[in-house]
């Protein structure tokens, strides 16, 4: 695998197909947790982490577990609990070694456990037959994309406190309407040609 | 019992629809309803998952340790999923196909995790199946309407056939990704107006899931989110200022000690 097809991997993942905007995975945490930029940046670290992470895991134990004995059908099941049991692992660990870290990261990842982006990368990358590290990378360009977007919402959502929203769309729908916005906007990425 | 039994038919497909009010599984609901047949097929296999899993979890409520409640509930969700997953593949392939990889991601949709927390594992098996029923015809019949307005109104036909008349230029973006944004937001705005009960304008939501919101990926409409995050940070903010102030005062006590030391010798 050459550089140039991991470095068109971390594109297509970040900003083309857009894991929020444009495969609509994720959607919770980036509507929930997106009203001001620290925590959106806090959220969009913790993302990047645990998918990275997670996708480097799952595919280690595709092809070294789930292939050899032949149980490819398991791997719901095998991946939700890995992913899972590794957040937990990541947040006690994170909680007895760094306070800063914790304080800053940690406190987001009880919060991904079930967040449907990180076993949606893990099943898009076996999907895609992807080998470690395109899986990696993939992964990495994914979650990119996410803190990309969620700190775009994050920065419009803070101004538009101050604008005078009509009242039937004040809260859950005008955030919607700016994502909607936002979608059209990276749907002009689907136009970059290699 | 048996009117119990409608009664929680009726509250799920009305009084706490999982999509309308409770606002639970928000991503398969904006990706899978292009059009209505996906919608009706992506709602009756959550429905026939949620029914499921209902019954076993109610089966082994008093044997599953406390403890280990959630792991003990995903492994169960995530079997059923996959055998769904393995009949769809086998009698359903062109649904299979068009619903891709949201059909294992119904393993992390939040109704039927939150249902289990909040029904079946308190409930007898026959209520926790009428529970089951009732969330997963609200949820079909959600997404189906959700689908056939997409449909309708992006491609101008209703289950594949065309109805609209001639003239009516379709409004394609409706069936593309920022379409669904827009829909979900018109309908959120509509609850707002006519101040329907639903958990996009409620702000804590009694209603949903259960409440553990910590435990569960997918409430798009509840800022519970934010709230348990702030909190948790506060806490451990404080955690890591005791544990500072308490190692400064260990350390200036030991100096203290040893200049008494230094000035007795």
């Amino acid at each position: 695998m050459s550089i140039g097809t991991l470095f068109l991997t971390l594109l297509t993942t970040a900003l083309i197909n857009n894991v929020v905007l444009s495969q609509f995975l994720g959607l919770c945490p980036f509507l929930g947790v997106s009203k001001n930029v620290n925590t959106a940046a806090g959220m969009g670290g913790a993302v990047i982490f645990v998918i990275t992470v997670a996708s480097a895991l799952t595919n280690l134990l595709y092809t070294y577990v789930l292939v050899p004995l032949e149980l490819l059908y398991m791997e719901t099941i095998v991946f939700i609990l890995v992913i899972a049991a590794l957040v937990q692992l990541v947040e006690m660990a994170l909680k007895k070694l760094s306070h800063g870290l914790y304080a800053a990261l940690g406190v987001y990842l009880p919060l991904i456990t079930t967040n449907c982006a990180v076993l949606g990368v893990a099943l898009t990358n076996v999907q895609n037959d992807y080998g470690f590290l395109a899986s990696v990378v993939a992964g990495f360009g994914t979650a990119g994309g996410f803190a990309i977007a969620i700190l775009i919402l994050a920065g419009i959502r803070e101004k538009m406190a101050h604008n005078d929203v009509p009242k039937a769309f004040q809260g859950m729908p005008i955030v919607l309407v700016t994502a909607g916005l936002m979608a059209i906007a990276f749907s002009g990425f689907s136009g970059l040609q290699f | 019992m048996m009117k119990k039994a409608i009664e929680r038919i009726l509250n799920g497909l009305f009084r706490e629809n999982p999509i309308f009010v409770l606002m639970l599984g928000m991503c398969a609901t904006l990706a899978v309803t292009v059009n209505a047949v996906n919608g009706l097929g992506m709602g009756l296999s959550t429905a026939a998952v949620l029914v499921l899993s209902n019954a076993m979890i109610s089966l082994l409520r008093k044997i599953i340790p406390d403890g280990v409640r959630m792991p003990a509930y995903i492994v169960v969700i995530a079997t059923f999923v996959t055998i769904v997953q393995l009949i769809l593949q086998a009698y359903v392939p062109s649904l299979y196909e068009s619903l891709g990889i949201f059909i294992p991601l119904i393993v992390v949709n939040c109704i039927i995790l939150g249902r289990a927390e909040a029904y079946a594992s308190k409930n007898n098996v026959f209520l926790s199946v009428c529970d089951g029923i009732g969330m997963g015809l609200g949820f079909t019949v959600a997404l189906t309407i959700i689908g056939l307005v997409r449909e309708l109104f992006g491609t101008g036909c209703v289950f594949g056939v065309k109805i609209m008349p001639e003239f009516y230029e379709p409004v394609a973006i409706l069936v593309m990704a920022p379409g669904a944004f827009f829909v979900l937001a018109i309908l959120t705005a509509l609850q707002n107006k006519l101040r329907a009960p639903s958990a996009s304008n409620t702000q804590h939501s009694e209603l949903a899931c259960g409440g553990d919101c910590s435990r569960c990926g997918g409430c798009a409409g509840a800022a519970n989110h934010l709230q348990i995050a702030e909190e948790t940070e506060r806490k451990a903010r404080q955690l890591a200022e005791e544990r500072k102030a308490a190692a400064e005062a260990k350390k200036s006590a030991e100096q203290a000690k040893k200049q008494e030391g230094g000035e007795q010798a």
